[in-house]
C-alpha cells in the first residue's frame, strides 16, 4: 500500500486557479437518467478498486452450490446429478438475493461520509444517488448470477430452455433482486451501522430461503409448511426460474414475480428516497 | 440587490438540545462572513439548513434571494457546500472525484474530463490525480474538496472549518485558494473555532455560542471589545508564578489568567511598550522567564470577554 508521504504535491498557482474560476460557467442540467447512470459508473468505479469486494459475492455461491449438490443431493434426490438439475435455479436465486442485501450495506457505509451532503447539495434529481447505486448493484447480480450459472453447467446442469432459458431466468432473478434491494436500502437507512444492516439482512433471508422451494420438493412436506412455502415469494421466483431455464415457462408464474418486484419497488423506493431526503 | 443570506430567528432542535436557537444572520453579496464558535455552537448546523440538507424547525432563511426550504433546487443552483468532514470520495480517485461532479453538473463526455484536469492543475494536485483519495495528506484532501466545490463556480460557497487540523503551510495555500474565489465575486461564509483565520478573511463575524449569536461585527470591533494583545508568559519555575502574576498585574493594571500550564500566565495589555517594560521588571525581581509572546486575542479570550466564561467543558468535548 503506498502511504502519505510519497504523494507530491505541487503549491497552487494563482493564474491557473484564476483561469479555472473564470470558466466555471454552468453547462445545461443534465437529465435525471445521465445522473443516474453517473452515479451507477461511481459503484462501478469503487469495485474496480476494490476488486476483493466480489470475492464474497463469487466464491459464496460457488461454495453453496457444491456443497449442497454433493452433501444432499444424494439423500434428497437419489443422485447427485438429479438433485443438480432441481437445485440450480434456487441456488441462482439464493445466492443473487444475499447479494442484494450488500445495497443496504453499501447505503449505510455511504450515509456516514461527508460525501453524501455534498451530493444532497447538488441541484440534481433528489433520488439519483440511490437509484444510480442500486443500477450499480445489479451489475454485482449479473456477475453472482453468471458463477452460477457457468458453474452449474460445468457440474452437468442441463438447461432443457437452451440460451434464451438461462438468459431469461438470469434477467428474472436480476429484476427481482433489484425490487429487494430498495427492501435493504431502506433497512440501510433506518438501522445505524452496517453490520446491523448486514445481520438483519441475512436474518431476515434465512427463513425466506429455507421456507422455499429452493432445497425440497414441497410436496413432501407437512401440509402447514407447504402452504408457508407456497405463500413465499422467493417461491414464486425459483419456480419462474425453473420454468424458463427449463422451457416450460409460464406466463402466469413469470407474471406474479414481475408483479411482486413491481409492487416491492413501488413501496420501498419511495421510502427509501424519503428517509435518505429526510436524513439530516 | 438582496443580501447573500439572510436568516430571522433560524432553529433547529435535536431531541430536546436547541442546537441552533434563534439565529439572525445578514450576510452581504461578495462578502466573506465568518461564523466564530467553539465546538458544539451550532455553526455546522446553520450551514446545513442554509444548504437546504436540514430543515430548520422555526425561523426562515433565504440564499441568494431564495427561501431554503421552498425553494430548495433554486438554492442548490447557487451554491456549493464544503463540508467539515471531507466532502470527497474517498474510495475514487483525484480526478474521478470531479470528473463525478463534472458530469453530475452537466458537463459531458470529454468535456467533464478536461474541466476535471484544469482544476487538478489549478490545486497543484495533477501527479496525485490518480491516486485513491484515501491515501490524501490533510492538505491535499481539503485543496480537492474546495476543487470539486467549484467544478461550477457557485455564487455563494459554504467552508465549514476548512483549515481545522492543516499545517501552518496548507492553511495558507486554502486561506489564498479563499481570497482567489472571493476576488472573482463569490461570497463565503466561512466556519471556524479560529479567531485569527476569520481575521484574515472575513470581512464580518458572527460569534455564536449555544445556538445564539452573542456578537457581531467586523475584525476589529470584535477584537476592540476583547480588549487588545495578550501578553503570554512562561516562567523557568512554576514557584514563581504567584509572585510574576502580582508583579504584572500591578505593571500592566489588568488582571492576570493562569494558563492550564503551571508555569505560563496570561494578561491583556494596551500597548507593547508596557509590556516589554513589565517584563523587565520580572527579571529585576528574580523571576526568569523562559519565553514570552505577545499576540492576537484567542477564541477563549474572545469568549471570556463576550460572555464572561470560557468555553464551557461540554462545548469543548462536543
Ligand atoms: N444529527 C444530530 N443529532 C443530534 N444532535 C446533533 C446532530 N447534529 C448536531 N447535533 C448537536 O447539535 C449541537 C451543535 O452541533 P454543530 O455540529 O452544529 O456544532 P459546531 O459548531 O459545528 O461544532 P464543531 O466545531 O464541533 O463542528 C451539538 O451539541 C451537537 O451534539
Ligand atoms: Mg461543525
Amino acid at each position: 500500500m503506498s502511504t502519505v508521504t510519497d504523494i507530491p504535491s505541487a503549491p497552487v498557482s494563482e493564474e491557473a486557479l484564476n483561469a479555472a474560476l473564470a470558466s466555471g460557467q454552468r453547462p445545461p442540467r443534465p437529465s435525471a437518467a445521465s445522473v443516474c447512470l453517473t452515479f451507477g459508473w461511481r459503484g462501478m468505479l469503487k469495485i474496480k478498486h476494490v476488486p476483493e469486494q466480489l470475492i464474497d459475492v463469487t466464491l459464496t455461491p460457488v461454495l453453496f452450490l457444491v456443497m449442497f449438490t454433493y452433501l444432499f443431493g444424494g439423500a434428497v434426490a437419489g443422485s447427485t446429478d438429479d438433485y443438480l438439475q432441481f437445485l440450480l435455479p434456487g441456488m441462482l436465486v439464493q445466492s443473487v438475493l444475499f447479494t442484494a442485501v450488500y445495497s443496504g450495506v453499501t447505503l449505510n457505509t455511504d450515509m456516514t461520509k461527508g460525501v453524501v451532503d455534498r451530493f444532497r447539495s447538488l441541484p440534481v434529481w433528489r433520488p439519483a444517488p440511490l437509484v444510480g447505486a442500486v443500477l450499480g448493484d445489479a451489475v454485482r447480480y449479473g456477475l453472482a448470477a453468471t458463477v452460477v450459472v457457468v458453474l452449474g453447467l460445468i457440474l452437468g446442469f442441463e438447461a432443457k430452455g437452451g440460451v434464451v432459458g438461462v438468459v431469461a431466468g438470469v434477467l428474472l432473478v436480476v429484476a427481482f433482486a433489484f425490487a429487494l434491494s430498495w427492501v435493504f436500502t431502506t433497512v440501510g437507512l433506518v438501522l445505524r451501522s452496517p453490520s446491523a444492516v448486514m445481520n438483519s439482512g441475512f436474518m431476515a433471508l434465512f427463513p425466506l430461503i429455507f421456507l422455499s422451494n429452493i432445497f425440497v420438493d414441497p410436496s413432501t412436506l407437512p401440509s402447514v409448511l407447504e402452504t408457508v412455502v407456497g405463500v413465499n415469494p422467493v417461491s414464486h421466483l425459483v419456480t419462474a426460474v425453473r420454468g424458463v431455464m427449463a422451457g416450460a415457462a409460464s406466463a402466469g408464474d413469470i407474471g406474479l414475480v414481475l408483479a411482486e418486484a413491481v409492487a416491492l419497488t413501488a413501496v420501498f423506493a419511495p421510502v427509501t428516497a424519503r428517509l435518505y431526503g429526510a436524513k439530516g | 440587490m438582496e443580501p447573500a443570506i439572510e436568516t430571522t430567528g433560524l432553529v433547529k432542535s435535536f431531541g430536546d438540545a436547541r442546537a441552533v436557537d434563534g439565529v439572525d444572520l445578514q450576510v452581504a453579496r461578495g462578502s466573506v462572513y465568518g461564523v466564530l464558535g467553539p465546538n458544539g455552537a451550532g455553526k455546522t448546523t446553520t450551514i446545513r439548513m442554509l444548504a437546504t440538507l436540514l430543515r430548520p424547525d422555526g425561523g426562515s432563511a433565504r440564499v441568494l434571494g431564495y427561501d431554503v426550504v421552498t425553494e430548495a433546487d433554486a438554492v442548490r443552483e447557487r451554491i456549493s457546500l464544503t463540508g467539515q468532514l471531507a466532502s470527497v470520495d474517498e474510495e475514487l480517485t483525484g480526478h474521478e472525484n470531479l470528473v463525478l461532479l463534472a458530469r453530475l453538473l452537466g458537463y459531458k463526455g470529454k468535456r467533464a474530463g478536461g474541466r476535471a484536469e484544469e482544476l487538478l492543475t489549478a490545486f497543484g494536485l495533477t501527479e496525485a490525480a490518480g491516486r485513491l483519495v484515501k491515501h490524501y495528506s490533510g492538505g491535499m484532501r481539503r485543496r480537492l474538496d474546495i476543487a470539486a466545490s467549484i467544478v461550477v463556480t457557485p455564487e455563494l460557497m459554504f467552508l465549514d472549518e476548512p483549515t481545522t487540523g492543516l499545517d501552518p503551510r496548507s492553511r495558507n495555500q486554502v486561506w489564498d485558494i479563499v481570497r482567489a474565489l472571493v476576488a472573482q465575486g463569490t461570497t463565503v461564509l466561512l466556519c471556524t473555532q479560529y479567531l485569527d483565520e476569520a481575521d484574515q478573511l472575513a470581512d464580518r463575524i458572527a460569534v455564536i455560542d449555544h445556538g445564539r449569536v452573542i456578537a457581531e461585527g467586523t475584525p476589529g470591533q470584535l477584537k476592540a471589545s476583547v480588549g487588545q494583545n495578550t501578553l503570554h508568559v512562561r516562567l523557568v519555575e512554576p514557584g514563581h508564578r504567584a509572585e510574576a502574576r502580582r508583579l504584572l498585574a500591578r505593571g500592566l493594571d489588568a488582571p492576570v489568567q493562569l494558563e492550564g500550564d503551571p508555569a505560563a500566565l496570561s494578561v491583556s495589555v494596551a500597548d507593547a511598550e508596557r509590556a516589554a517594560e513589565a517584563l523587565a521588571e520580572l527579571g529585576r525581581e528574580g523571576v526568569p522567564v523562559a519565553g514570552f509572546s505577545l499576540g492576537q486575542p484567542s477564541l477563549d479570550e474572545v469568549f471570556l470577554a463576550l460572555t464572561g466564561h470560557a468555553p464551557t467543558e461540554e462545548e469543548i468535548a462536543a
